[in-house]
């Protein structure tokens, strides 16, 4: 009975009792999550345009932010000594560093994909993986594995409004992430180049017959994701500090991309947004009935509940393939 | 015409014989200390400067003393990335190339390493980490975790706390946070401080943060409903890290949060910016470079382009913690030189080593390390060295650099709360593995 109590009851009557403490703790979800949607949006937009799950994604965000301090510090690479001289202030720094994304697309597409036009799916998130693992390396080799600091001038600190704590730095990314969805709606919806990602994503071979050029949709998509990884990059580089566990921030965004569909973006936002919150209430007002540390795994708990239902996801679409 | 060739032959075959003699005896003046890093992946900004301190060490001695008795100290490294694993197989293959001790650096290397390194008779040091029971000699036999272990940390730190509320009967009532690391490192600490929560009377909350511990939102909320007085961390990695901005944003007093000694590093303050001016943290060492021996490692290995990294990094947090742990390797080895009367000393006998090691601050100062640390007086029956003394260190964000703050001789263990459950631990332990404990008395 006091069981029952402790799981149905109890945290009800706390959120009713605690108004001001509950709307602080969906804040905080909903903040988290969308800094899960910065990096779930990369892996929508690979999917997107070649069906194929990017397991480097998280690695692409550290690979950027990484090569952003390089350049605002000055980092010679590989040798990792740096000179006040070298040192680009923060807007040509980032710049420069979208620019490397970029590049590293190109490099990606003329490397690793176009020898695999029309190789299963699996082959190439398998490649992806090898990517993963070869980015990482090189990032290493060239930023040194040290944590550094990132301070591209996001206001933090905080202030209250009526009990409740609200972050500077989280209503930033929430900001920064509505912006990049617009952006990213409008590209793929409105843009010739975005239609063009559709077709290509819906399949190859057809999309080549019309004329698509796979190489340049392909550059172009891995060139938005890289962009994409380099904003996820700062976010998250800003809070922890620049270093390898950043690539690890893609497990944050799988149940994100579970429930809000592969294929979505506006799936990835309101996916991290379910997430974020549902995750923090049940760890909050659940969690310590089994000594803490369950969100994590209640994040896909989430997730899975909701493939119960729609196993396209809350926005995937729904493909019927005629036998 | 045959003889000749048989002489040339005999003659060759000597020559041969005599060469790989000469290369044998060679090879023989070295003393093997292996060196298990992670040099690479998540938890590298830590293993860098770790290994670092451990080779410039040995080094050192190489350069300055021609190593350890006239011995050669050969340190090989064999990367783990951190993963228990891959550091069992560079036990594997150190172990056979003549490794004379082992230091995992990760409490899940050094779990899995007990039973093996027993079996194969060569000493695991453990420095501060590992498995905490194994202070307990007589049934530890092969493995060592001076000079202090999480439990004693977290007595000492309770002292802490109760010196800043004004003294220990001040403490009941307060609340206590401990943020732990989900992971068998993480919860080390909690059953001594649920001991001491209910004999001092202060209201104790554990919070876990599961690995990797990028994102801690909820922990931090629950840190504002709790409202503590004081909170202790046992956290690792990019955890710290966020932890500290966490609690600089929700405007919690930082000289209230004390992190383990594991959590107070340069990368775990650096990146908090400003907001981690006033983190304070344990060591059982000291920091900064302004010690002889550390001026020598400059002279001798670096101006030689010998460095394991790069110069002005000497004296950080955790080089100074890898030149600890090659200390007393290096003593374990002195002491087993003299004791046993040979120069290439085996793994048994650099056990003896480790068990008879007596660092006093007569020695300390000899080696150039005066005041660099407490006493430590290895036992039989006590393999954590007395107990051991931690010092608490809180950071000063403009001039990056820890200062040392609390009581100036620092905090010793409460060793009646945390040796008793030492003793009864290692008792389960040996009573499960069907393990007679020595006769240490």
């Amino acid at each position: 009975m006091e069981m029952l109590n402790a799981v149905f009851v109890a945290p009800f009557v706390d959120m009713f009792t605690y108004p001001a403490f509950f709307v602080e703790v969906l804040l905080g979800g909903l903040t988290a999550g969308v800094m899960y949607s910065l990096v779930a949006l990369g892996f929508v937009l690979i999917f997107k345009a070649s069906g194929v799950f990017n397991f480097a994604q998280g690695v692409l965000a550290l690979f950027a932010a990484l090569t952003l301090v390089g350049l605002m510090t000055g980092t010679i690479p590989f040798s990792q000594n740096s000179m006040s001289a070298l040192a680009l202030p923060i807007w040509l720094a980032v710049i420069a560093t979208g620019g490397v994304m970029v590049g590293l697309a190109y490099a990606i597409e003329r490397v690793v994909l176009r020898p695999l036009v029309n190789q299963e799916e699996i082959i190439m998130f398998m490649s992806t993986i090898g990517l993963a693992f070869v980015l990482e390396g090189v990032g290493d080799m060239m930023w040194g594995s040290d944590v550094k600091a990132l301070d591209v001038g996001i206001p933090s600190g905080s202030f209250e409004v009526n009990g409740v704590l609200v972050q500077v730095f989280d209503l930033w990314a929430a900001g920064i992430a509505a912006v990049m969805v617009a952006f990213l709606a409008v590209f793929f919806q409105k843009t010739k180049i975005g239609r063009a990602l559709r077709a290509v994503a819906d399949d190859h071979q057809a999309a080549l017959s019309v004329g698509i050029p796979l190489k340049t949709i392909w550059v172009a998509v891995w060139s938005v994701a890289g962009l994409v990884a380099l904003v996820a990059g700062i976010m998250w580089g800003s809070k922890s500090g620049v270093q390898f566990s950043l690539s690890l921030i893609a497990l944050k965004a799988l149940p994100v991309l579970i429930l809000g569909g592969f294929t979505s973006i506006p799936g990835a936002i309101i996916g991290g947004l379910i997430i974020g919150v549902g995750e923090k209430v049940a760890e909050v007002y659940w969690g310590p009935l089994v000594n803490g540390a369950i969100e994590n795994w209640f994040a896909y708990v989430l997730a899975l509940l909701f493939l119960m239902f729609r196993p396209q996801g809350l926005f995937g679409e729904k493909i019927i393939e005629r036998i | 015409m045959k003889l000749s060739k048989f002489l040339l032959g005999t003659a060759s075959a000597l020559a041969l014989s005599g060469s790989l003699v000469v290369t044998d005896m060679a090879v023989a003046q070295e003393i093997l200390v292996p060196s298990l890093v992670y040099r690479t992946g998540a938890y590298a900004p830590n293993g860098v400067p770790l290994a670092n301190g451990i080779a410039d060490y040995f080094a050192l001695l190489n350069a300055r003393d021609g190593g350890i008795g006239g011995v050669k100290i050969k340190v090989e490294e064999c990367e783990t990335g951190y993963k228990t694993p891959v550091g069992v197989e560079c036990y594997e293959a150190l172990k056979a190339k003549g490794a004379v001790a082992f230091s995992p650096f990760s409490t899940g290397i050094t779990y899995q390493l007990i039973p093996k390194a027993t079996q194969d008779k060569i000493p695991i040091f453990s420095m501060g980490y590992g498995r905490t029971s194994a202070a307990d000699g007589s049934v530890f036999k092969w493995v060592f975790n001076f000079p202090t272990t999480y439990w004693s940390q977290a007595s000492a730190v309770i002292k802490y706390f109760g010196d800043r509320a004004g003294g220990m009967d001040k403490l009941k009532g307060k609340k206590i946070v401990h943020i732990y690391h989900n992971s068998a490192y993480g919860k080390e600490a909690n059953p001594t401080l649920e001991i001491l929560a209910k004999k001092l009377g202060f209201n104790l909350t554990l919070l876990a943060v599961d690995h990797p511990g990028q994102e801690q939102k909820s922990t931090w909320l629950q840190v504002r409903r709790i409202k503590p007085d004081y909170i202790f961390m046992s956290g690792w990695g990019v955890m710290n890290q966020v932890a500290i901005k966490e609690a600089a944003s929700i405007n919690f007093p930082m000289e209230n949060f004390l992190g383990n000694w594991w959590s107070g590093t340069e990368s775990d303050t650096i990146p908090g910016g400003a907001g981690a001016n006033g983190y304070t943290s344990t060591n059982f060492h000291s920091v900064g470079a302004n010690f002889s021996a550390l001026n020598d490692i400059k002279k001798y290995v670096y101006d030689a382009g010998n460095g394991a990294g790069k110069k002005e990094r000497i004296g950080e947090v955790l080089y100074n913690r890898g030149i600890v742990n090659s200390v007393f390797v290096a003593e374990a080895i002195r002491v087993a030189q003299k004791k046993f009367g040979v120069k290439q000393v085996t793994g048994e006998q650099v056990r003896y080593g480790f068990e008879n090691l007596n660092m006093d601050a007569a020695r300390w100062k000899e080696l150039g390390l005066g005041g660099f640390m407490g006493n430590v007086k290895v036992t039989c029956k006590d393999h954590e060295g007395g107990g051991g003394v931690v010092f608490i260190q809180k950071w000063d964000a403009s001039g990056k650099k820890w200062d040392r703050v609390g009581s100036a001789k620092g905090y010793t263990p409460m060793r009646d709360v945390v040796r008793p459950l030492v003793e009864a631990d290692a008792a389960a332990f040996a009573k499960e593995n069907g393990i007679t404990p020595r006769d240490c008395s």
